[in-house]
């Protein structure tokens, strides 16, 4: 593999990265939550997929449009429930409860499914891939994924600007008790924001199945991933996530390529990098770590 | 109104501060006859029993530490299995270079606080759930460097050398002890860490932050403090941890499962409290003990449990237990009796 | 204290009525047996020293404390329960302390999301572009680029257009300079004529009598006085102000602590 080659794969799943932080970041911005079982809603979002697809009678990536709409709704109704509820305690409360339903979901599938890897059945375009120079190929599928995150920031980036309730939402990001005197339901939008982040994680997690195999196990690597992208990228940028996730697979790629050991290291290091240089990210506003 | 009254109270002039309604000699006593017993335990149970109480007493370690920092000093780290493995990796290395394991506890306890200092200066940037993860990054790089080590076994692990020149019966008693004298040693290391000084600046940071920085309460260097001894803590939980399962590998003594253990333990019985955690170990245990033959069922059901007394009872079962009858066993706070109350109990 | 003898008989026609409202912040008392009403065209001004409980009273009203005891009405019907967000749509905007605009949004849309939820009514954003006529051209600039009284202004703007009938306005004139809040404060009569009722709180007394009809005078969270600005004198107001006890305050202090 030739650096150029690490370079373009990184930026290929970069856009997978920004697909899974996008939730959790919007849920931070809105909430000022950070939903430690992002990575393993995921994964369940993943499974849920893999035992539709047959039921449905379709091949596994089309569940996504069950398993999305099917998580947007899982999210208002958690979001309303239990981490309103943990969120009208306190910000230690959330962590604390998140982790503990990270654990308790990781654990389930365990139980139900073992230990044993799947992964989402799309056809055969699984092989396929566009041969750019010699040495350079790019698969069908991480294209496929690139473009759906692309196109999942662009509409969510449209929707927070441009319609009532996007704007809403960016008001009571910026000041929850102000909004409220604007007569915004803020436990509504706090629903509507949960519902989109839980909404992107499936699809994330479908791309995942699509691209590589899951375990109950993998959402504690996923979380790390999608948080790593968003800090690099900064909390409230919706591009700035598509840049940190980029940044982030770059990283991991040029990190395998001197040991394959390093990937994931790589990863880590060029986080606690920006977190030591620049916490609140390249495209971050500094108001976000108070 | 409250105006009124805390202004009689004044008017009176006997207020007494103390810390707790039993009288220490019967805690004192109580706690005595608790050591003997234990200390004689591998001696008159069965091997069965006393494994499982060095596996209580490392995760009484654990959620101690876990207590102090989240409980005590409001940081939720989610990285401690770093130094669990950590100090259980110094242990395999001290081991590896000759020096007795049992004698290695104390280096890796030391190693622990030293890596520890520096970390600080990198987490402490970081507040609330960025803090979280950005402890949890680190224990994941310090699983990935440790991994990449060949000397100390890689990925595939390593055998702690040192331990063939003692019989079973040895090994066995000698590890026993190891592991309940550091987790005597840490719980009471916490309780006098908390009636001193610095007990005070923790309590006065965790009612206002803001204030008690203002009025000169050295807030950083508390934390820091509290941070590194946390460390040096689970560090000896890693050492211990490593001498009681000798074979050393990164997915084990790195397990995030330890962080979930000690958050689940500390929450369940109490945060803020010194017997919370440890009550929360014995559930966890007899947990553990009666669904055995479950798989990882008694994980959900703690972790379940776990979240539900996080929403609804917040300051746990043992909280809940002093608020229902008025006791403490170890207290590390004040309690002000008003002047009729002390004449209450002392006629 | 019968000078502030509540009469309960106004009740009926008036649009916002408070009575004998207690609010607790934790242990302290904040608000006691404070009861008033407020007619529609009338510009009711809470005065008081710092800590009175005047914030307090006004964010109860609104919906962002609850109340310990007493009742909050609204056009005859209870609202003591209702959320804030609620209350909003059925007319009763308040302008928070400080300002409380939308940091990261553009001037106009601060005043979309204040006319999202609106009642219905006469104003709305190309009213308030009238009202203020600097705003239409800086409609695209975030908020947070503007002067202190630009950014008052727009809070105002910014619960005007969501049509109250009850308007409570927070420390409006705290840290602006005279001629800016004379002019903040012109606004004012133009809106009362519409059959809006006010409530101010003031901290500077001067500025509270110039546009009041009636004032409202707390003291450590209690009534101390009320009356039309007419017939109170400088040195009643006074003692109402600081309290006409010299032992009563530090002694008080040292029962809360």
């Amino acid at each position: 593999m030739s650096w150029v080659n690490a370079l373009v794969q990184g930026a290929m799943i970069g856009g997978f990265y920004a697909l899974f932080a996008c939730g959790l970041s919007l849920m931070f911005g809105v909430m000022k939550v950070i939903n430690l079982a992002h990575g393993d809603m995921a994964v369940v979002a993943g499974y849920t997929a893999v035992f539709l697809a047959p039921k449905l009678h379709v091949a596994g990536v089309w569940s996504f449009i069950v398993v999305v709409p099917l998580f947007a709704l899982v999210g208002y109704v958690l979001q309303r429930t239990l981490l309103q509820k943990s969120i009208d305690r306190d910000p230690f409360t959330t962590l604390l409860v998140t982790f503990g339903l990270s654990v308790v979901i990781e654990n389930l599938l365990l139980q139900i499914y073992s230990a044993n890897g799947q992964s989402v059945n799309i056809g055969s375009l699984i092989s396929k891939s566009w041969q750019v120079s010699s040495t350079l190929y790019i698969s069908y599928v991480s294209l496929v994924v690139l473009a759906v995150a692309v196109l999942m920031l662009g509409a969510l980036q449209l929707f927070l600007s441009k319609t009532g309730t996007g704007r809403q939402i960016r008001a009571v990001s910026d000041d929850r008790e102000a909004a409220q005197l604007c007569g915004a339901n803020y436990r509504h939008l706090f629903g509507v924001a949960a519902a989109i982040a839980f909404g992107t994680v499936a699809l994330a997690g479908i791309s995942f199945g699509i691209m590589t195999q899951f375990a109950p196990t993998s959402g504690g690597v996923n979380l790390l991933f999608a948080f790593e992208t968003v800090v690099i990228g900064g909390i409230g940028s919706v591009w700035g996530t598509l840049i940190g996730g980029i940044l982030l697979g770059m990283a991991q790629q040029i990190g395998a390529h001197i040991n394959p050991a390093y990937q994931i290291l790589a990863g880590n290091a060029l986080f606690l990098l920006v977190l030591a240089v620049r916490p609140q990210g390249l495209f971050g506003k500094k108001t976000a770590l108070s | 109104m409250s105006k009124v009254k805390s202004l009689q109270h004044r008017s009176t002039g006997s207020i007494t501060v103390r810390r707790s309604r039993i009288s220490p000699l019967i805690t004192l006593s109580g706690a005595v006859v608790l050591v003997a017993f234990l200390s004689w335990a591998p001696w008159i149970l069965p091997a069965a029993t006393v494994s499982i109480f060095m596996n209580f007493f490392i995760l009484v370690i654990m959620a101690t530490m876990w207590n102090l920092l989240a409980g005590y000093a409001g940081m939720v780290s989610i990285g401690q299995q770093g130094f669990v493995g950590l100090g259980a990796y110094a242990t395999l290395y001290f081991a590896i270079k000759g020096v007795n394991p049992f004698v290695a506890i104390p280096l890796a306890i030391l190693a622990c606080g030293a890596i520890a200092l520096p970390v600080t200066f990198l987490v402490f940037r970081l507040r609330g759930g960025y803090f979280s993860v950005a402890t949890w990054v680190i224990a994941d790089s310090a699983m990935l460097i440790i991994g990449s080590i060949a000397l100390l076994g890689g990925g595939t692990g390593h055998y702690l050398p040192g331990l063939t020149n003692l019989s079973p019966d040895q090994l066995n008693h000698y590890t026993y002890l190891a592991t309940w004298v550091v987790a005597l040693l840490v719980v009471v290391a916490t309780y006098l860490l908390l009636r001193s000084r610095m007990g005070l600046v923790l309590a006065s940071v965790r009612d206002n932050e803001v204030a008690s920085r203002s009025a000169g309460a050295k807030v950083t260097s508390t934390r820091r403090m509290v941070y590194i001894i946390a460390a040096a803590g689970c560090g000896a939980a890693g050492a211990v941890l490593a001498i009681s399962q000798p074979f050393i590998q990164p997915g084990n003594e790195f397990n995030l499962q330890w962080a979930a253990e000690m958050l689940f333990v500390s929450m369940i019985g109490g945060l803020g409290t010194i017997e919370g955690p440890i009550l929360g170990s014995i559930i966890f245990f007899v947990l553990q003990q009666l669904l055995q033959n479950w798989g990882a069922w008694y994980l959900i059901i703690f972790g379940t449990v776990a979240v539900v007394v996080a929403i609804w009872q917040p300051r746990g079962i043992w909280g809940l237990l002093r608020d229902r009858f008025n006791f403490e066993l170890l207290p590390v706070g004040y309690r002000v009796v008003a002047g009729k109350e002390v004449a209450d109990e002392a006629a | 204290m019968t000078d502030t003898t509540y009469d309960h008989s106004a009740r009926s026609d008036s649009l916002l009525d408070v009575s004998e409202l207690t609010v607790f912040h934790g242990q302290l008392c904040a608000v006691d047996q404070v009861s008033f009403h407020v007619n529609a065209g009338e510009v009711l001004a809470i005065i008081g020293a710092n800590g009175a409980g005047k914030s307090t009273l006004l964010r109860t009203i609104a919906g962002l404390h609850k109340p310990s005891s007493g009742r909050i009405s609204y056009k005859g019907e209870e609202i003591s329960k209702l959320a804030a967000h609620r209350r909003v749509r059925k007319g009763i905007s308040l302008v928070p302390e400080g300002r409380r605009l939308f940091a990261s949004l553009s001037l106009e849309e601060n005043l979309q999301v204040g006319a999202q939820n609106a009642a219905p009514g006469p104003f709305n954003i190309g009213y308030v572009y009238d009202l203020f006529d600097w705003m239409h051209e800086r409609r695209n600039q975030k908020v947070r680029q503007f002067s202190g009284g630009e950014q008052q202004a727009v809070a105002i703007a910014r619960a005007l257009v969501a049509n109250p009938q009850v308007l409570l306005l927070d420390e409006v004139s705290l840290g602006l300079a005279p001629i800016v809040i004379e002019r903040i404060y012109e606004f004012i009569p133009n809106i009362v004529t519409q059959g809006i009722g006010v409530v101010l709180v003031e901290q500077d007394v001067t500025q509270g009598l110039q546009v009041a009809t009636r004032v409202h005078c707390l003291l450590e969270g209690r009534t101390s006085l009320v009356g039309t600005p007419q017939e109170l004198s400088p040195s009643a107001i006074e003692r109402a102000y600081f309290g006409s006890d010299v032992t009563h305050g530090p002694a008080a202090q040292e029962g809360h602590v």
